[in-house]
């Protein structure tokens, strides 16, 4: 049997007031009428405590469009989770976050797009940045630990030294600088994102040395922008290993970006039990452990630090998710990767992103 | 490789939670990256990272229940829960 997940990423909703072009969230949104009710997700909550999840990480979209928020927290927090709201900080006024963390919100995740008002706003499509700044503020008088994460991308990565900077004033103990990957919205917006070789190699340096200097004090985690890697970066601690994810209708996923596969059947809360689903189901058990691989990752000794890389991404770029995560110089597709580099770092006509909404 | 002196002072860190997870019947921390399963002597070596003993403190604290519990085995179980971010020491 499967060893118990430690996690739940519970996508509460995938409504947001920002319109980020790289959202990991797919571009079929969930709308509100197909949402779980607050009666499912405290279900939900109870199962994946009862199958060993001991942290819940609420996210969306924007948790704190769900009126139910404050309801949902408590009682994550009574089945004794470690409640991890994640927000883009618009909406989060000083006495909402005072009552939710008297509730049980244990740490807050707040999204930064950029180092500047002008930066973050484009990112965002929205007047957010102020409101961020404030959120963070409030979290900070609240006492709760503040990550700031933020989204690397052709756009904004000459701004490492400032998105540093910013979340070093923000309070930040935590920064998580992820390079944008390459699913859903951002998949569709990659002429637009897909970073250039000299950013990454002016930028790599910055986040090094930042890493360095503020030791001790504001942790910074770095990923790689896989593209431009020899190897793929690790999927999670492997498929179906630590972590679930249930998606705003109930759809439980075994990575947030798992609905890009087409060919997986994915199970849904209202028809299963987590447990019978982390334990038995096809798409669960699909890229659980090693077997599943064949050459070049079976008999690679890599298998064990990167697990083969992106199933996702595997399957997009090739059409088979069990392949040799493509973006790996091992992989025969590698060269559908340096041609997506070549023809989309620079294009001769950068189109324009598209802006995530709800159709 | 942190480094943790004798007469350091341990503190668990804001934000990190210690609890008893009844579904795999053992310790564990939480915190916002993550879980830690933590074995009974972990447990307690933890439990008294209090911001007011010291390593050395916890030792003793420790010797009358444990045989043989080294003040360098808490300093060097306390340096793994620093690199983890469980921990702070100060002085
Ligand atoms: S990435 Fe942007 S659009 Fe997507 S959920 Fe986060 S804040 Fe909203
Ligand atoms: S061949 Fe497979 S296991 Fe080896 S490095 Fe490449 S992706 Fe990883």
């Amino acid at each position: 049997m499967a060893e118990a997940p430690f996690g739940l990423l519970a996508e509460l909703t995938h409504r947001c007031p920002l319109q980020c072009g790289y959202c990991s969230n797919p571009l079929e949104l969930v709308r509100r009428d197909a949402e779980l009710s607050t009666e499912d997700w405290r279900r939900v909550f109870d199962q994946a405590r009862s199958l060993g999840c001991l942290q819940i990480h609420l996210s969306g979209g924007e948790p704190l469009l769900r009126p139910d928020l404050p309801s949902l927290v408590e009682h994550a927090n009574s089945l004794g989770c470690y409640v991890n709201l994640v927000t883009s900080g618009v909406g989060l006024s000083r006495e909402r976050l005072h009552s939710l963390a008297s509730l049980g919100v244990d740490h807050v995740q707040l999204s930064l797009q950029d180092a500047t008002r002008a930066g973050n706003d484009r990112i965002a499509g929205i007047k957010a940045f102020d409101r961020k700044v404030e959120a963070a503020s409030f979290v900070l008088d609240e006492g709760l630990p503040l990550t700031v994460n933020t989204v690397l991308h052709r756009q904004n990565l000459d701004n490492i030294a400032g998105i540093i900077a910013m979340a070093e004033q923000m309070g930040a103990e935590r920064l998580e600088l992820a390079n944008t990957q390459y699913y859903g919205w951002a998949l569709r917006n990659r002429a637009v994102l897909l970073p250039t070789r000299e950013q990454l190699a002016v930028a790599d340096p910055i986040v090094a040395a930042a890493q360095e200097r503020l030791r001790g004090r504001m942790e910074i985690v770095y990923v790689i922008a896989d593209y431009h890697e020899a190897h793929p970066k690790p999927c999670m601690y492997g498929w179906g290993a630590r972590q679930l994810t249930v998606a705003p209708n109930g759809d439980v996923l075994p990575c947030p970006a798992a609905t890009v596969i087409s060919s997986l059947q994915i199970e849904n809360v209202r028809d299963s039990s987590l447990h019978d689903i982390w334990h038995h189901s096809p798409s669960f058990n699909a890229f659980r452990g090693f077997e599943w691989m064949r050459d070049p990752c079976r008999s690679c000794p890599r298998k064990e630090i990167d697990f083969g890389g992106c199933r996702c991404q595997a399957f997009q770029l090739t059409g088979d998710a069990a392949a040799t995560d493509p973006v790996c110089s091992l992989s025969p597709e590698r060269s559908t990767v340096d041609l997506i580099l070549e023809t989309e770092m620079a294009p001769a006509e950068v189109p324009a992103m598209a802006m995530r909404k709800m159709r | 490789m942190t480094v943790v002196a004798l007469d350091a002072v341990p503190r668990i860190r804001r934000g990190v939670k210690c609890t008893y997870d009844q579904i795999r019947s053992a310790h564990v921390v939480l915190f916002p990256e993550g879980v830690l399963v933590l074995n009974e002597t972990a447990a307690s070596v933890v439990a008294l990272c209090d911001g007011v003993r010291s390593i050395g403190d916890i030792a003793v604290v420790l010797a009358d229940s444990y045989d043989g519990v080294e003040p360098s085995d808490v300093a060097e179980l306390v340096a793994r829960m620093v690199e983890r971010r469980v921990v702070d020491v100060d002085g």
